[in-house]
Order: structure tokens, then C-alpha cells, then sequence
């Protein structure tokens, strides 16, 4: 009989605390901390398949730069990571480096919780203004400043389940589905789709339920499209353009009371709605597109149908930010934008997860064209519909939550479009009065 | 060994007095542990939220201005505010008025049923060991959902419980009801076991009837337990969160928000920690009035009843 290896206390303990720290970071670790690599503490939100492809790019890194270690932390999407980078960055002792959401850009204050970019940095590393599309450079910046780098756009698609919509003659002779224009032109396929279907509503999306967005984010494409704004140009007065969004609410109202729409479905239903074949079509995020793939849907996507005038969609961005550092490593700033730019450089590689690469000529690259479906609707880059620059605006912000709170009984006809609207305006107008949390002058 | 008898008698007076005035230093030695704690993780905090609640601080500490009331004016002047005072007051009342009686219910049941006891006692109690979490995944996963949720397909009806502002409140205090009320249950059973029995015999033998013998004999000598829970409930239901924001978020349309939720979404997902603290304020003073009428109304009962 051999006697148990001789542990020691220290090394349990050590060994204990690695794996703690293993499964805090999402076991993420690719390999340990050498005495020479230089350190990049990096915090991200991105889960699910999301998360396992930003995981392989994280490895891919570690690989061709041996002397750099990227500690990979993921945190819960939504508000609790924002109140987190608000948080670690005002204290000074932040990550080198944090995945943020451009929307959210004007609400966290960026120069007292985030540090500028370094724009030379940038350029050293590879990457200048005229490798991104140009509205989201633009709002990467406040003030003049950039306090992002842009990495994607996830614009608001139509997924459409291929083998329903061949049965319901929608599908050209390349297989792919006929775009439709106007209100009416949209109407008429929904409706062939649900005969096909056996009068089951084809359309989901997530019209009810938990915190929802969807609403506003179907309102969002759809107001955009009609050329509506929300807010005045200094962002200071509600811009709604009464006609416009109530005729957009109608018409949501409309896919309901005709049966087009399952206005009962939350967000997990209507996914899993269409992932099931009880649906033709999804309005969702593009986000979904691994998850589909997965379970073997017959699915393919394209951009947001055009409903009312342009093809605008609801979008907001993953971006890059530097939380506020009192004292930053220049060795470990030098190895955060090499990382930053293997990143975005590679755009091809996240786009797998569905997301509309940012990065320019990542569009033109035969790896990303080869992808299917993910590059048919790439076009929309130029056309997305980003929330206005307020600090209550972006993913998961006080202002998507309050207008899906405001819409969703529109979607359902427990509220008339004009109760909705006057909800929605009721609540825009007490964000408007309320303080910035992050006033201008802190900057 | 005159002496050391000698020595206390003479410091005696003066220590006597201290102890009379309830200060000695001995005390002060044994009670300064507490007291440290109790200053650094209640009094100070207090006192800091205070300050927070007159500033306009955010998340982040920063942007820490003085504005004296200007939160409190905004609050009060802000539907949403009172909209989901009035939610919290609803859940209150609806909440505390069955979880008193049927915790009351529930014990006499047990307390009489003679066998396996421990079953009984077991069922009722169960829920309230389960955490908020598991309880709201519970029901708002497989017992409200319209179409396969257990109640409406044992029913076969399609009532939209979580998602519809006229049935969302008391579907909350539905959930409410079957996870907390083992704990007002086992309170009315120990004081339950707690009554003599030859009070009962002693009426028995009088001809007192089964219902006499609750109404002059059980429910007044559970007064003061009655009393403690009304007391514990109202404050808890005051105090209602997780189960609202893991089930509704505060929706449909605010019908379910309440006031520490709104303290919540306006903290964390605003970033406005100094109006969330005013907010926080407003319902810290609205717990400290209703215990102070509890307190006085209790107080007057006990003293008409002694």
C-alpha cells in the first residue's frame, strides 16, 4: 500500500484558493500567472454563447502573447454590472479593462469613472477612426473625447424559420425570405404564414413579462423607421411625435388583436416559441443566433423588415472602456490595447455569436462573409437606431425598462395606444426632471 | 482581614448609588463590545444614510453636494413615490389579515389533531424554511405561468396571474401567504401548548362547550402572543422585496412596486443613492409610527385587561 502524497497545509490552501478563484473568474483562467507576464485585469458581462466564444478569443490572445495574462472575470449582465464599474472605477482601483454598452456611455459619468482612450496608443496598435462605422465612432466619444472603441453592433433582426416559410411561399428561389415593405406587405406574409400555420400566430417576440424591453425595442425600430425622434437635440425636451409613435403602437396592437402576434409570450416563451417551430418569425436581438444554432432550428435571419419608411433597427453596441485608474501600469496600459486590438482585429471571430462587427473591413473578410447567417444582415450597420445620449438611456436602463412597462399592455389591448404613449411620456418626463447622477461638471 | 472587610464597607454608599442610576463600571466594561458594534454597524450608518438623503450623491460617492430637503421634495411630488407607498400599504393589509389567521387556524387544527403530530407540524412550517429565491422560482415558474402553470392547467382556466395589473398584487400575497405563514403558526402552537389543561378540564366540568372554551379560555390567554405577531407581521410586510422583484420586477405596470423596490430601482439601477436614501427615510419613519401606535394601543389593552 502506498501512503497519501504528503500535503502539505499551505499548498491545500493554495491549491483551494486557486480554485476558488477559478470558479469566481467562470473558470476562465487559461493558464496560470508566470512571474514575467504582465498582468490585464479584464471584466466582462458576456454570458451564455456569448461568453464561451469571447473565451476562446481570451485563449487565442494568451497564445500568440505568452508575456501577457488575461485575468478573465465575467459579471451578471444588466444593472448590477454598471453599478459595479460605477462603483470600482470613482474608487481608482478598477480593472485595466471592461466591456460596456455605448448607450450607456453618457450615464456613468464617463470622465470621473472612466479614463479617456488613448488615441495614439490606439493608432500604435493598428487601429484609427476610419476603421469603424462612423455613427458608433461618433458615440464612442463625449464631448470630443473617445471613451470607447467600439466592437459590434446588435441591431433588432427578423429570424425566420426557413421550413414555415417555404410551406407559406415566402421563400425566394435562393431560399431565402422575399423582404416586404410598408405595413401591408408585412401583414399579408404574416397572414399566409398563419394559415400555413394552422391560424397560430407566426410572429413572437417578448411582449410581457419581467422587466421587459421588448416592447421597447420593437417600438424603438418601428418609431425610428417612421424618421421620429424621442428627445430634442440638446436632449433637455420630449420630441415624441405623437402621430408617428401612436400610429406605431396601433399597428403593434394590430399584430396582436389579429392573432399575428402571441402577445402572452415573455422573453424565454417567445425564443422558445420559435425554437420549437410554434413560430415562424422572432423580432429579437441578434444574440440568439448561437443558441438557434445549437438546437437545430431550420432558421435563417435578415435585417428588421422595413414597416415604416426606412430600415432603421433598435441597436445598441458592445464597446471597450478603461474604468478610472488612479495610478495605470504603462507596461499593463501597452498590453491592454494590444489585447483591445487583437480583439476588435478579430472581429470576424465574435461575430459567430451573431453581433454586426464595428470594425470595418472585418465586414469585407471572407472568414465573416462566409458566416450564415450572420453577415446577411451586416448592411444595417449604417441604419442602426441607437438611444439617445441621456444618462438614464442604454441596455438594461431605467428608460428601456419604464417604455416596455408603458407598451407592453398596448401589445396585449389592455391599454389603448394613447393610455401607452401618455404612460411612456409620463415617464420620460420624470427622468427628464430628475438630476444626472453624474453631472457634467465632475468631468 | 479587618481590613479588607473594612475597605468595601466605607466605598459602599457611592457604589450603591451608581448601581441604583444603573452605572457601574464593571457594566460599562461588559457591555462596551456591544456597544462598539452596535455604534459602528447601526448608529453610524443610520446617521450617514441621513446625511446621504440630503445630498445628491450617486453610486459612485461622487457628485456629493449638500441640497438639504431637495430629495424629500422631489419624492413627495413624484406619483411613482406614493404609488408604491400605496402598493406597500395594499400588501400590508392583505398579507398580515391571513397570515394572523390562518397561523391561528393552522395551530388550533394541529394542536387538536392528536396524531403524527410531527406531519402536520411539518407541512404548515416546511415552506418557511425555503429561501425567497427558491419560493419565487417555485411559483413563478411552475405554478403561475398561463398555459402550463399548475393552477391553470389543473383548472384548465387561462388567468394571467403575474402579468395582469387586477390579479398580480394578490397572486404576490398568495405566494406570501404559503411561505411565511408556518412561522405565525408555530408561534400560536408553543404558546398553545403553553395554556394549563386544567383550565380546560375545569370548564369541561363546568359544561362549557368546545366553542366557549375558545373564546373565554384560548383566544384571550393568546392576547399577548396574538399581539407579538401582529406586531412582527406588520413590520415584515412593511418590509416586502424579494418576492416582488423575483417575480414581477414591480410590473405590470407598477402594480406590484413597492416602496423599497422604488428605493431600489432608483439607487442602483439610477444611481441616485442619495434620493434612494431619502426614499428609504420616508419608509423608515412610516415603520417607526406604526410601531409606536402598535405599542400605545397594546400598552392600553394591557392595562385595561390587568
Amino acid at each position: 500500500m502506498q501512503d497519501p502524497p504528503d500535503i502539505s497545509r499551505r499548498l491545500l490552501l493554495g491549491g483551494t484558493l486557486a480554485l476558488a478563484g477559478a470558479a469566481a473568474a467562470g473558470c476562465a483562467i487559461p493558464m496560470g500567472l508566470g512571474s514575467s507576464q504582465t498582468r490585464v485585469k479584464y471584466w466582462h458581462f458576456l454570458g451564455a454563447s456569448d461568453g464561451i466564444i469571447m473565451n476562446k478569443m481570451v485563449q487565442a490572445f494568451a497564445k500568440d502573447n505568452p508575456e501577457i495574462f488575461v485575468e478573465e472575470n465575467v459579471l451578471a449582465w444588466g444593472e448590477p454590472f454598471y453599478t459595479k464599474i460605477a462603483m470600482a472605477g470613482s474608487g481608482g482601483r478598477s480593472p485595466d479593462l471592461a466591456t460596456f454598452h455605448l448607450a450607456r456611455l453618457a450615464g456613468i459619468g464617463a470622465g470621473a469613472t472612466l479614463d479617456p482612450i488613448n488615441v495614439k496608443l490606439l493608432e500604435e496598435n493598428g487601429l484609427t477612426a476610419a476603421d469603424f462605422s462612423p455613427p458608433i465612432w461618433e458615440r464612442a466619444h463625449i464631448d470630443g473625447v473617445l471613451y470607447a472603441i467600439p466592437f459590434d453592433a446588435h441591431p433588432m433582426v427578423l429570424y425566420y424559420n426557413t421550413e414555415i416559410c417555404g410551406r407559406a411561399g415566402l421563400l425566394g428561389p435562393d431560399g431565402k425570405l422575399k423582404p416586404t415593405n410598408g405595413v401591408d406587405e408585412l401583414m399579408a406574409a404574416l397572414r399566409r404564414t398563419k394559415d400555413a400555420m394552422g391560424g397560430k400566430p407566426p410572429l413572437a417576440f417578448d411582449a410581457l413579462g419581467l422587466g421587459t424591453v421588448g416592447p421597447w425595442r420593437v417600438w424603438w425600430t418601428l418609431y425610428a423607421q417612421s424618421g421620429g425622434a424621442l428627445l430634442s437635440a440638446d436632449n433637455t425636451k420630449i420630441a415624441i411625435d405623437d402621430a408617428k409613435a401612436l400610429e406605431v403602437l396601433r399597428f403593434m396592437q394590430q399584430l396582436g388583436k389579429d392573432g399575428l402576434l402571441d402577445w402572452r409570450t415573455d422573453y424565454g416563451a417567445s425564443v422558445a416559441n420559435f425554437t420549437n417551430g410554434q413560430a415562424a418569425f422572432l423580432w429579437n436581438g441578434d444574440w440568439e443566433t448561437t443558441g438557434l444554432k445549437e438546437r437545430k432550428t431550420p432558421f435563417s435571419m435578415t435585417r428588421f423588415p422595413s414597416v415604416f419608411g426606412t430600415g432603421a433597427a433598435q441597436a445598441d453596441c458592445h464597446s471597450f472602456v478603461l474604468p478610472h485608474q488612479r495610478n495605470r501600469d504603462p507596461e499593463v496600459e501597452r498590453a491592454t490595447y494590444r489585447f483591445i486590438a487583437y480583439l476588435v482585429k478579430n472581429s470576424a471571430d465574435w461575430a459567430v455569436a451573431g453581433h454586426v462587427p464595428a470594425y470595418l473591413p472585418a465586414l469585407k473578410e471572407p472568414d465573416y462573409l462566409k458566416l450564415e447567417p450572420q453577415s446577411e444582415y451586416r448592411s444595417v450597420i449604417t441604419e442602426v437606431a441607437l438611444d439617445p445620449q441621456v444618462w438614464f438611456a442604454g441596455s438594461a436602463s431605467r428608460l428601456w425598462i419604464e417604455f416596455g412597462q408603458a407598451f407592453s399592455p398596448v401589445i396585449g389591448g389592455q391599454h389603448t395606444p394613447e393610455e401607452g404613449l401618455a404612460t411612456a411620456k409620463a415617464a420620460l418626463n420624470r427622468l427628464l426632471s430628475a438630476p444626472n447622477p453624474f453631472p457634467d461638471q465632475e468631468r | 482581614m479587618t481590613t479588607t472587610v473594612a475597605a468595601p464597607a466605607a466605598a459602599a454608599p457611592v457604589t450603591e448609588a451608581k448601581v441604583r442610576r444603573g452605572w457601574t463600571q464593571h457594566g460599562m466594561l461588559f457591555v462596551a463590545p456591544f456597544l462598539l458594534i452596535y455604534v459602528a454597524f447601526l448608529v453610524w450608518p443610520v446617521l450617514l444614510g441621513l446625511r446621504m438623503s440630503l445630498s445628491s450623491v450617486n453610486v459612485a460617492g461622487t457628485n456629493n453636494h449638500f441640497i438639504g430637503f431637495g430629495n424629500y421634495a422631489e419624492a413627495f411630488s413624484d406619483p411613482l413615490m406614493w404609488h408604491s407607498l400605496w402598493n406597500t400599504v395594499v400588501f400590508t393589509v392583505l398579507s398580515t389579515i391571513p397570515l394572523v389567521l390562518l397561523g391561528l387556524v393552522f395551530a388550533l387544527l394541529v394542536h387538536n389533531l392528536r396524531f403524527v403530530q410531527w406531519l402536520w407540524r411539518l407541512s404548515f412550517f416546511g415552506p418557511f424554511l425555503l429561501p425567497s429565491a427558491v419560493v419565487s422560482i417555485l411559483w413563478l415558474q411552475m405554478i403561475y405561468p398561463p398555459g402550463y402553470g399548475l393552477i391553470n392547467g389543473t383548472l384548465g382556466t387561462d388567468v394571467p396571474w403575474l402579468t395582469d395589473t387586477s390579479t398580480a398584487m394578490l397572486s404576490v400575497v398568495l405566494t406570501t401567504v404559503w411561505w411565511t405563514v408556518g412561522f405565525n403558526f408555530l408561534l400560536y402552537l408553543a404558546a398553545l401548548q403553553s395554556i394549563p389543561q386544567h383550565l380546560y378540564e375545569a370548564a369541561a366540568i363546568d359544561g362549557a362547550s368546545a366553542w366557549q372554551r375558545l373564546r373565554s379560555i384560548t383566544l384571550p390567554l393568546l392576547g399577548r402572543t396574538t399581539a407579538l405577531i401582529v406586531v412582527l407581521q406588520l413590520l415584515a410586510s412593511l418590509k416586502v422585496f424579494d418576492q416582488i422583484y423575483l417575480m414581477t420586477a414591480g410590473g405590470p405596470e407598477n402594480s406590484t412596486r413597492s416602496i423599497i423596490e422604488y428605493a431600489y430601482d432608483m439607487g442602483f439601477t439610477g444611481y441616485r443613492t442619495g434620493y434612494a436614501s431619502a426614499v428609504s427615510y420616508i419608509l423608515f419613519v412610516l415603520i417607526v409610527i406604526v410601531s409606536l401606535v402598535q405599542l400605545r394601543l397594546f400598552r392600553k389593552r394591557a392595562e385595561v385587561s390587568s
